[in-house]
């Protein structure tokens, strides 16, 4: 089959592998309809994620045709279902209390030593996202083995087209999640920092959940625009300094929750920003946080702090101080996609949330080099790609 | 006694002996010289002596009589013990030979005996007189809180013997016994809990076992 593969910093191709097999009994086998490429496998793409080796299949928004089942799979064939990213085994205490992306037995126990050197715990298994998570192969291919297919894929109905539902595998969950976790009331003013398409679902996710205002915080100005529409205001911090705005737009108070959407590799000519580009640039593994950190001095006392971008590693010149001093909370984690899905799906197909709007790009699988290319290089227009393997080139 | 750590000072209460004499360290809090805490014996910062000692705590949620009867049948262990070939049961009192894996196909034999069982509680064994390896293992089951489960604990102690021979197979045996156990007992939960143990292989001839037979047919 053909499938995106990682060979090195700034190099993925289509390569031709091995299709996948039923290899365990809850396995199920997908074929491909649809794929995207996240934010987050830029981070890949740039090299400041350990353990991804050459030949690594990537990709982790999926969703296709279940072509064949293990005996223990409840799926059928011929259903079409969207994957989560994050595989639960739905047996362990994790998964019990609904916490899918702590799932204790997913990622295989050879595997688990380095996140748990580096994190204390070992990570759940997650599809294409190095070996850290798993190993797994990842979505952005023909065909793809589906672990504890009883337990995380969501079948869709037919009318939904693959636009419709595809995000329901990662960024709508983990925006939705972001605002989740910013504890939204009401009265409440919420600043989402990066408006990427998991900021843009924090955003929309944020309206929904009934904040009385939603600011939009980048540097694109198509991104701010699709903010806009959505019912954002929005701050370009090229043009507007963004804790003196934030503080104008909130009335004095600050804002009540801020959702760091941006993750490791925050843009920015802070000074800490540009010391932690160096240190990366170097092998020497810093997080580039400058957007979190603005966060915190932005937020109200007593406010909340969510973390829904990505982050590996370690950071230095954090604001301890400031999260102490102001009472803050903070919550981050990889998405319990399961705990959302269902839910999430009523809500598409109700129209309360709208999925398509962001979707900039169309290609082929095999264009799937491109694809990142320019997803990672002219980041205003290219908003989000979704990969198509029965596409014509 | 004054541990108050609830499992192994209950275990160690009851008198278990192992048959070795340095093996009350790794069982019990007692040991600690200076400053008794409530931690397992096998988390302090000493070494055994001659022994290698490998402890290792998991919460399955599974009852322990289910999971007591699965490790009871010695013949389940391979299922997920990943060194160990096959064991095979001698006789009616517990006995058993376990086939360990060595390289070049190879492999090394231990004849064990049980040592102590309480009914789905306890099982410890130990490696028979005269054996390559001096070997002795403990796992031990606990209603875990409210709907946890049950904690499973394993212990494992091995004593490297003496001559050239019999050092060339124990570091066969001993390879890193450390993450061998650890990941062992990660099995053990996976095939409880899921019904199967999480491989991140594309294809069947990727698995680990696959590639572990395809080197040794070479």
């Amino acid at each position: 089959m053909k499938a995106l593969t990682w060979h090195g910093k700034h190099d993925v191709r289509v390569d031709t592998v091995d299709d996948p097999e039923i290899v365990n009994s809850r396995d199920a086998i997908i074929k491909v309809t649809s794929t995207a490429i996240c934010g987050s496998d830029l981070h890949l793409y740039d090299g400041v994620i350990p353990m991804v080796q050459s030949g690594d299949i990537l990709g982790h928004e999926f969703m296709g045709e279940v072509v064949e089942t293990g005996a223990n799979s409840t799926l059928k064939k011929g259903q079409r279902v969207v994957v989560p990213f994050t595989i639960s085994c739905g047996g362990c205490f994790h998964c019990n209390i609904k916490q899918y992306s702590c799932c204790e037995n997913s990622n295989p126990a050879e595997k688990q030593d380095a996140s748990a050197t580096l994190y204390g715990h070992p990570m759940a298994g997650l599809f294409g996202y190095s070996h850290l998570t798993g190993g797994y192969s990842g979505g952005q291919a023909e065909y793809v083995r589906v672990p504890y297919s009883d337990f995380g894929p969501i079948v869709v109905p037919d009318h939904l087209d693959d636009e419709k539902v595809l995000f329901l595998s990662d960024i709508l969950p983990t925006g939705w999640m972001g605002a989740e976790n910013a504890e939204i009331n009401p009265d409440d003013t919420v600043a989402v920092w990066g408006c990427g398409p998991v900021g843009l679902f924090a955003i929309q996710s944020a309206i929904v959940m009934g904040a009385s205002k939603v600011i939009a915080i980048d540097h694109y100005p198509h991104r701010l625009e699709l903010a806009k529409k959505l019912g954002a205001d929005t701050i370009n911090f090229r043009e507007t300094d963004v804790r003196e705005a934030l503080m104008e737009m909130s009335g004095g108070i600050g804002v009540d929750a801020v959702i760091d959407a941006v993750g490791m590799e925050a843009h920015g000519f802070a000074y800490d920003n540009m010391m932690d580009m160096v240190k990366q640039t170097v092998g020497i593994g810093a997080d580039r946080a400058s957007a979190l950190k603005q966060a915190i001095l932005a937020v109200r006392p007593g406010g909340r702090v969510s973390i829904p971008g990505v982050y590996g590693g370690m950071t230095d010149k954090w604001p301890l101080g400031a999260m102490m001093e102001k009472g803050l909370q903070l919550r981050g984690g990889q998405t319990h996609v399961q705990r959302y899905t269902k839910d999430l799906l009523d809500k598409i197909e109700d129209g309360t949330l709208d999925t398509t709007f962001l979707i900039s790009h169309r290609l082929p699988l095999t264009q799937a080099a491109d694809g990142y290319k320019n997803f990672h290089d002219n980041q205003n227009e290219w908003t989000k790609v979704v990969l198509k393997p029965g596409m014509e080139a | 006694m004054k541990s108050d750590n609830r499992e192994l000072g209950a275990l160690a209460g009851a008198g278990i002996a192992l048959g070795a004499a340095a093996v009350g360290a790794w069982l019990s809090t007692r040991e600690k010289k200076h400053h008794p805490d409530s931690a397992p014996g096998w988390t302090q910062r000493r070494n055994f002596g001659d022994y290698e000692v490998v402890g290792r705590t998991v919460t399955i949620r599974k009852p322990r009589t289910e999971l007591f009867a699965f490790w009871r049948e010695f013949q389940n262990l391979p299922q997920f013990m990943e060194n160990v070939e096959k064991i095979t049961p001698k006789g009616s009192g517990g006995r058993a030979v376990w086939t360990i894996k060595a390289p070049a196909g190879q492999s090394v034999d231990i004849e064990t005996e049980i040592a102590r069982e309480e009914q789905d509680t306890l099982i410890a064994w130990r490696s028979v007189e005269g054996s390559d390896i001096d070997t002795e293992g403990r796992v031990t089951f606990e209603d875990a809180p409210g709907e946890r489960g049950t904690r499973v604990s394993l212990l494992i102690a091995y004593k490297a013997p003496g001559g050239k021979v019999g050092q060339a197979i124990a570091k066969l045996f001993m390879r890193e016994p450390e993450v061998q156990a650890r990941h062992d007992l990660k099995r053990f939960k996976m095939l409880m809990e899921t019904g199967e143990v999480s491989t991140s292989a594309r294809r069947k001839d990727q698995t680990r076992a696959a590639q572990y037979q395809q080197e040794n047919a070479r």
